[in-house]
């Protein structure tokens, strides 16, 4: 361990760390912006041009609204719920693979803060604890409204993981590796993005992906028609705003791992045909990760726009009786294309 | 028990198809709706920096005229205050003194011409009235104010501003 290898290191986690803080930031404004595209308005375009001051204005007045611990309050866990939120949705984008390498001078650069070799299981560890956050700050506001939000949270990210993991376990079988450096660069190319191998794996990663952000249509631990706002009624100044920075990032680092895993991440068609320096290709294709990244995000705000919320038991019917299902039905299907692959080509 | 008009029509609830209850093709349905949406032309209206037009016969505040010389046309007669069905306008009027003709055009004028605009229904019959073509109801809208008090214009917000034909001739001619 060299001086170098831990200021490379520590840059580039500041670096992922003030982008997924920016992109979470300009999320909200983004949101708004779609919402009112998509209902024949202009959204906010007061502070600055377009509006693009908005998120630095909403942040400030966070910060100086008054803090209420409410009084029956457990005073510990009601500070921990949001902390945790907020940690686990950052943590998340240290194993998603940005670019190939630069090459500066004698130094390789890998743009990945840690490839360990069991990526998809972090990811999967890291929105598993997600919950908790959730579950303590609704729990300890000693609220009934916001134990019932957190009770649905729990309840809801115990469904969807499921069938999270089962569409995953479809796409391990196909790659053969846990590492997402190593999944992103099995499909380099056009032809060879997971996409195209797994579209129903796909499908119920993406619905869950959904659910696992607790957006619509699975926004219900934050339901306002019936929970009055669900987890986070008591919360107030920064501590709510960490709640909302925390589902943005978790869109973003969602949206990353969707574009990892099925899209082919950095990889961009053509990416050495065009004869480009090796640089080169890491920029375009960091830049192509990126473009991918915010077409899932925007994605993810026209489906908020568009869908009416479920309802309980629709939630629950949904995921344990089709998407399960459906999630087991996609790894045998894959089994099976796999062995007559193996034996007859 | 008849029913009164025979228009009542039961509708048969049919079950749902696979393509309904797998629930994907309505969501895409619902997906390039809020899509056109997105690339819909916005009819928002930018309120203070774009201004939206009156119509033409638009009826905004009084404004009492003035002639090609400057001279306020009103001789207080009193015809708009009759006229007004809502009694807004009222006046006092005052002679001409000597000195004075390039102040007012007629021999008598209105000293005094006061409008509330709390009462003005904005119908234009006073405008109507007028003989002397004194005043037009061509102003912005009446807005908001904190006081009754307020509400009533005299002639410092009333009689438009004095107009040099001469000055502003000159240039085009």
């Amino acid at each position: 361990m060299e001086l170098a290898f831990f200021i490379e290191k520590f840059l580039l986690v500041t670096i992922v760390f003030v982008i997924s803080l920016v992109i979470a930031m300009y999320s909200t404004l983004a949101e708004r912006k779609v919402a009112g595209f998509m209902q024949d308005r202009f959204g906010p375009d007061r502070a600055g041009p377009f509006g693009i001051l908005q998120p630095l204005c909403d942040g400030g007045k966070f910060f100086f609204k008054e803090e209420i611990i409410p009084a029956g309050a457990h005073k510990s866990l009601f500070i921990l719920g949001p902390t945790i939120a907020i940690i686990t949705a950052c943590i998340g984008s240290a194993v998603i693979p940005w670019g190939q390498e630069l090459v500066i001078g004698e130094r390789v650069i890998e743009l990945q803060v840690a490839d360990i070799n069991v990526g998809v299981l972090y990811m999967f560890g890291v929105v598993a604890l997600s919950v908790y956050g959730i579950m303590l700050g609704g729990w300890a506001s000693n609220n009934k409204f916001s134990l019932m939000g957190a009770v649905r949270a729990a309840s809801q990210s115990i469904s969807y993981e499921l069938a999270l993991g089962l569409s995953l376990i479809a796409l391990l079988m196909v790659t053969q590796s846990l590492s997402l450096k190593e999944i992103v660069v099995q499909q380099q190319g056009f032809v060879n993005w997971n996409i195209w191998v797994q579209p129903l794996g796909f499908l119920i990663f993406l619905v869950c992906a959904f659910a696992e952000c607790n957006r619509v249509p699975f926004d219900l631990p934050e339901c306002e028609t019936e929970l009055i706002g669900g987890y986070n009624v008591e919360y107030s100044s920064m501590k709510l705003g960490l709640y909302m920075f925390a589902e943005y990032i978790h869109m973003f680092v969602s949206s990353a791992l969707m574009s990892a895993l099925y899209f082919g991440g950095y990889n961009f068609p053509f990416m050495y045909d065009l004869g480009l320096s090796q640089n080169w290709i890491t920029i375009i294709g960091v830049l192509a990760f990126f473009a991918k990244i915010f077409v899932f995000i925007f994605f993810f705000m026209w489906i908020r726009w568009t869908l009416p919320r479920f309802r309980y038991d629709q939630l629950m019917n949904l995921g344990w009786k089709m998407l399960i299902p459906l999630a087991i039905a996609n790894i045998v299907l894959t089994g099976i294309i796999t062995i007559i692959k193996d034996t007859f080509f | 028990m008849e029913p009164l008009s025979n228009r009542k029509k039961v509708l048969e609830q049919k079950p749902m198809n696979f393509w309904e209850r797998i629930y994907l093709p309505a969501i895409f349905k619902g997906l390039s709706i809020t899509i056109k949406h997105f690339f819909k032309r916005i009819p928002t209206v930018r309120y203070p920096e774009v201004l939206r037009p009156y119509s033409k016969n638009f009826r905004g505040q009084h404004s009492l005229k003035r002639d090609e010389e400057g001279r306020e046309r009103c001789t207080a007669c009193g015809l708009c205050a009759l006229s007004c069905p809502a009694e807004a306008i009222t006046m006092i009027s005052a002679e001409r003194e000597k000195g004075e003709e390039h102040l007012y055009r007629e021999e008598k004028y209105a000293a005094v011409y006061e409008i509330n605009m709390l009462r003005c229904i904005f119908c234009g019959l006073c405008e109507e009235a007028c003989p002397k073509e004194a005043i037009y109801l061509d102003g912005p809208h009446v807005t908001a104010d904190y006081l009754r008090k307020d509400f009533i214009y005299g002639k410092d917000k009333l009689v438009e501003p004095r107009f040099d034909y001469k000055k502003e001739q000159e240039p085009t001619a």
